[in-house]
């Protein structure tokens, strides 16, 4: 593997690339701005916003973050898939608002020996944080480049001291209409549910995230904690996470349980396989503009270096 | 001035037209960040997918005019039908070209594949071909040249409307809510030329049915 030696400065503490390209822009907006107020209404409404939020501290580098340029802020915080507050990209970015995400309890159960209830504080304040980089590519053929936040899934896991038995490991998501407008809906069959093999738990790459571009995350990308999976569909990736268990049997998830013949429990990005519906092979990178043409989807996300041996004599076909 | 009237057309048909291209204005003011409008993240799937609906929703209106007519008896609607039958295949066009330009990039290979394997995108693309003639015979001296025949030629917008709305409901997700109401006013619509068809089979007095 490749590490590459990275400058102390954190990408993310930088002024956000997009605000430092679109600086001409941005004057000319805050000039019509000031137009538009002394005229007496608003011409223009400023539509991107920098980052936001509390702020997280003592944050490492990491060797695992790609040095892809990221996407912006408002690119990761108003194009969410995120059910549980609406089916349109739109919908968690304004249903969201209003979501407390604390005080917040993760149920540990199964196959370990410290289970418990552990609050949120339990469980980040006894890991560094790290920045991971990470390629974002969603089984519908879009994709992003964000600086998560967050801690390795692997040593959180350690923690609870799973046992022999342990193979798979599952996730539940809140379940709480009342907080959760779209689980009003029986669209999905709520609570979300996702699961990983242990092996795919506790490699590297696997990240329990808490924040997003150096900020707590924003309730829309799943506050307070939620998984982040870089080579599989992000609707791997669950969020709002209130259930960890560790078990003996394959557990189904969401997708999978809603149109087996589309999602499967693997879901790991590969252009070779499409989807009933459409072609995997290419995405379409967010935030590129009207006129970029698409690009070539990478097997396992671009992390097949890694990960690859994972899956080594299993028919990616079938297991799709 | 009275409904029907030749000062009437004069002032009312301009005014559909423009209300017509409003989406479009829209859309592109959107597409290129002016007047405080914005597509959003992904500006070519918001352009796709909204030049879509507006072609299915003129589609429906288009569909809803002879039905408004016969309960309203207000006959000068049909005189808008035409212009809004072209505004359902105009933006259904740049629906497609914004596939083919934007969102594919022009690849025919993928293009053909997409054609070949997702039915949806077979569905979409059939209806587009059989929009094709109907566009093109809409003109008074089509219609005049092609007679009776005519009729029975643009009876082809009942399978292109319910082509359309199959299209759309194929292509999402998981959520059907948005295509289901699609579905419920087509199913309306076309009821409604059932229901007054059957009626006037009954009344066999008036058997000057020109309804279908």
């Amino acid at each position: 593997m490749l590490i590459k030696r990275t400058s102390d400065i954190l990408p993310s503490e930088i002024t956000d690339e997009s605000v430092y390209l679109n600086r001409r822009e941005l004057l000319l907006k805050a000039g019509l701005v000031t137009a538009g107020v002394m005229a007496g209404q608003p011409l223009l409404t400023l539509g991107s916003a920098g980052p936001s939020g509390p702020e997280l501290s003592g944050i490492r580098k990491s060797q695992y973050s790609t040095d892809e340029p990221l996407n912006s802020w408002t690119d990761i915080t108003t194009y969410n898939n995120y059910y549980e507050f609406g089916t349109g990209k739109e919908d968690p970015s304004r249903n969201a608002v209003d979501f407390e995400p604390r005080p917040w309890t993760v149920a540990v159960n199964g196959e370990c020996d410290k289970p418990g209830n552990y609050n949120y504080e339990d469980i980040v304040s006894a890991h560094t944080l790290e920045e991971r980089i990470y390629r974002l590519r969603c089984v519908e053929a879009w994709s992003m480049v964000v600086p998560w936040v967050g801690i390795p899934l692997s040593s959180l896991i350690k923690r609870f001291e799973p046992n022999s038995k342990a193979k798979y490991v599952r996730f539940k998501t809140l379940y709480d209409p009342k907080r959760m407008p779209g689980q009003r809906r029986r669209n999905l069959d709520w609570p979300y549910v996702e699961g990983l093999t242990i092996e795919e738990a506790m490699h590297p790459l696997t990240l329990m995230a808490v924040g997003v571009y150096g900020r707590e995350l924003p309730n829309q990308n799943g506050a307070p904690l939620r998984l982040v999976v870089p080579w599989k569909y992000g609707f791997k990736s669950i969020k709002a996470i209130v259930e960890i268990s560790l078990t003996r049997k394959r557990p189904v998830s969401s997708w999978e349980s809603a149109i087996p013949s589309e999602y499967g429990f693997y879901a790991n990005v590969n252009p070779e396989v499409s989807h009933p519906r459409w072609s995997q092979a290419r995405e379409r990178p967010i935030g590129a503009g009207v006129f970029a043409s698409k690009k070539p989807t990478l097997m396992f996300n671009g992390y097949a270096d890694q990960v690859a041996s994972l899956y080594a004599g299993l028919d990616l076909r079938k297991n799709y | 001035m009275k409904p029907g009237s030749t000062a009437f057309f004069r002032l009312t048909k301009p005014v559909v037209f423009l209300c017509c291209l409003l989406p479009l204005v829209l859309l592109l003011a959107g597409a290129f960040s002016i007047a405080g409008q914005s597509l959003g993240a992904n500006p070519i799937e918001a352009l796709l997918h909204s030049l879509g609906r507006w072609g299915l929703k003129f589609l429906l209106i288009t569909l809803a005019v002879t039905p408004l007519r016969r309960l309203t008896g207000w006959n000068w609607l049909i005189r808008f039908r035409r212009m809004l039958g072209l505004f359902a295949f105009f933006y259904i066009l740049l629906h497609f070209v914004v596939y083919a330009v934007l969102d594919q990039g022009l690849d025919f290979a993928a293009i053909v594949e997409d054609v070949v394997k997702r039915p949806y995108i077979t569905l979409g693309m059939a209806g587009l071909l059989m929009l094709l003639p109907l566009a093109i015979t809409s003109t008074k001296g089509m219609m005049r040249r092609l007679g009776k025949r005519w009729q029975k030629l643009h009876r082809l917008v009942y399978v292109i409307a319910v082509v359309g709305v199959w299209h759309f409901y194929w292509q999402v997700k998981l959520d059907t809510l948005d295509p289901s109401v699609y579905a419920a006013v087509l199913a309306v619509l076309l009821g409604a030329r059932i229901y007054f068809a059957l009626k006037a089979r009954r009344r066999v007095t008036n058997p000057s049915n020109s309804f279908f």
